[in-house]
């Protein structure tokens, strides 16, 4: 016999969604208003007036297309910066995990000190470094300093020192392997879920990542969404017809990141960050 | 071992090492570097500035800055909301998640799980149209209700505002968190007890949570920090509102200090400050844990 569903912890989970959810449905249901609409009807109505296609072609009109090229761009940080991320943490990660060499100590400590730094502490100085070099304004000044990622590196190793066992290493060497061969076919097929992991965590962080492009960039064409929409909703402080506009690309701007999260959280290694990894 | 198996280790290690020193090792330097540098007029009347070494004023001008420090206060306000009412409801759906008998858990993990993918900026505007007047569903409701409006932008419940936001964002993280923690938990240890009659709610005050203790320790240090550095949500909801300055927090005021003022020194020395403060408070986190964990050891 099945034990009764117990009512009240049910509940506060429940409410714990709930809670989760209402600002995502206040905005679906914003969007479908148009600008006149905003600030006149109830606002726990949707609004079935055409008002969400009238504001997804004011959003797409906005200095020309001005928004896609915003989120073409935050695809283009993410996407671009979390590869490189995967890329660099797994090679150091299993190096790390799998070697014996002078400096290795050295190099694990540096990376876990580098997580503790704030982002402004760097931000300034990289931003003059980067101005030095001519860099400032350009997909590099936020790609570059988004690749290194201590924490992910961090993470590659502990997988790749559970995960990678050392004797087929020493029968892939025994058969004439070279190191870097198999670190492509034994090390990443087998590390692959706690890629899968770190590149979500990256392109999660960096698609939401405000402080680095808003200091780092000046023209509006090459903004990620989060500092277009931030500089539409300053100028929408002047003129409220541009906050329907600002509703509707928030709304259009988090729906690529939750498909993503949606589709891929089975293949979260969570326990990854919880620092308890078995194989 | 021959020669490659030696070379290789440093080989795949190169290109995170020299980006870690480009991006972090030299930038922290410089960082220290401006920080004990200004710009000043050299020689008399000809009014070329050049930048000098004055050793620690930045530091001082920093420390008596009171601008930084009521910043500092309303970031400490903003914390003591936000840290225990993020890591309080954390492990309390972690904990409900591993409990027997509880239904929709799949349901209420993903949906409790899924704001951590919203942006901070996004999250900021969201929440910021559902705190304005004049667009407000609970305002709206509250009317409905013949009751008096509430003003999300008050002196006090700015803070609550602000950190709603945060929290309704990192709720959902930490408590996967726990949560992958607590099962991985071998459910032998908890027979025991369950066959000695003991409730639900005493097995995880007596034993889930003292074992959890590790990761609730990792989980706090990253809220922590997260609040040494907030910047997006109070950033995101100044054009809605006048509560909030634009110094309200330490990183809108070295922000101020390096790009909108221009002294790109004194904001250097400043984020050395908060960069001191966040080592320092993740040591202190971390020797804590260690003391507990090794008396509950012996």
């Amino acid at each position: 016999m099945r034990a009764p569903t117990k009512i009240v912890p049910t509940l506060i989970l429940a409410l714990g969604g709930v809670y989760a959810l209402l600002p995502l449905l206040w905005v679906v249901i914003a969007a479908t208003k148009g600008p006149e609409e905003l600030f006149t009807t109830f606002s726990g109505r949707p609004s079935f007036n055409g008002g969400f296609t009238e504001n997804i072609a004011a959003l797409s009109a906005y200095g020309n297309g001005r928004f896609w090229l915003w989120m073409l761009n935050s695809l283009i940080y993410a996407g671009g910066g979390a590869f490189l991320t995967v890329v660099v943490s797994a090679a150091c990660g299993y190096a790390l995990a799998k070697y014996r060499f002078a400096g290795q100590r050295l190099i694990f400590g540096a990376l876990l000190a580098g997580v503790l730094v704030p982002q402004i502490t760097l931000a300034i100085p990289q931003y003059l470094l980067l101005s030095d070099m001519g860099m400032v304004g350009t997909y590099w000044s936020v790609i570059l300093p988004s690749v290194i990622s201590p924490y992910s590196i961090y993470l590659c190793r502990i997988y790749a020192a559970a995960a990678v066992p050392d004797e087929i290493l020493e029968a892939g060497r025994v058969d004439g392997a070279s190191e870097f061969r198999l670190l492509w076919s034994v090390g990443v097929p087998i590390m692959t879920p706690g890629l899968v992991t770190v590149f979500l965590l990256q392109f999660i962080g960096i698609w939401n990542n405000f402080l680095l492009p808003y200091i780092m960039l000046a023209n509006d064409d090459r903004f990620p969404l989060t500092v277009g929409l931030y500089s539409l909703l300053n100028r929408g402080a002047s003129q409220p017809a541009l906050y329907s506009l600002v509703i509707s690309g928030s709304l259009l701007s988090i729906i690529p990141i939750i498909a993503l999260f949606l589709f891929l959280q089975r293949f979260w290694r969570l326990d990854l960050v919880a620092g308890s990894v078995k194989g | 071992m021959t020669g490659q198996q030696k070379r290789a280790p440093y080989l795949m290690a190169a290109p995170a090492v020299i980006l870690f020193t480009v991006f972090i090792v030299v930038p922290i330097g410089y960082a220290i570097w401006l920080s004990l540098h200004a710009m000043r007029v050299r020689g008399a009347g000809f009014g070329i500035r050049t930048e000098v070494f004055i050793g620690l004023e930045n530091y001082l001008e920093a420390i008596q800055d009171s601008a930084l420090y009521e910043a500092m206060q309303r970031m400490l306000g903003y914390g003591v909301i936000m840290v225990p009412a993020t890591m309080g409801l954390a492990l309390l759906f972690a904990l409900l998640l591993d409990a027997p008998r509880v239904g929709g858990k799949r349901a209420s993990r993903i949906t409790i799980f899924l704001p951590y993918a919203v942006p901070g900026v996004i999250a900021s505007l969201l929440w910021g149209f559902i705190y304005l007047p004049a667009v407000s569903p609970i305002s709206a409701a509250l009317e409905g209700a013949g009751l008096p409006a509430a003003d999300f932008f008050g002196d006090v419940s700015i803070f609550f505002s602000v950190a709603n936001i945060a929290v309704w964002g990192s709720v959902g993280f930490n408590m996967v968190v726990l949560y992958t923690t607590l099962r991985a938990i071998p459910k032998e240890l908890y027979e025991a007890a369950r066959i000695d009659g003991a409730t639900e709610w005493r097995i995880a005050l007596r034993i889930k949570v003292p074992l959890l203790r590790p990761a609730l320790t990792m989980t706090s240090v990253f809220t922590l920090i997260g609040m040494l550095q907030v910047f997006s949500e109070p950033a995101t909801l100044r054009p809605m509102t006048n509560a909030i300055s634009q110094d309200w927090v330490p990183l809108m005021r070295i922000y101020q200090q390096a790009f909108v003022d221009n002294d790109i020194y004194l904001g250097a020395a400043s984020s050395v400050l908060l960069a001191g403060a966040t080592v320092l408070l993740s040591l202190a986190a971390l020797a804590v844990f260690r003391t507990r964990s090794a008396r509950s050891d012996r």
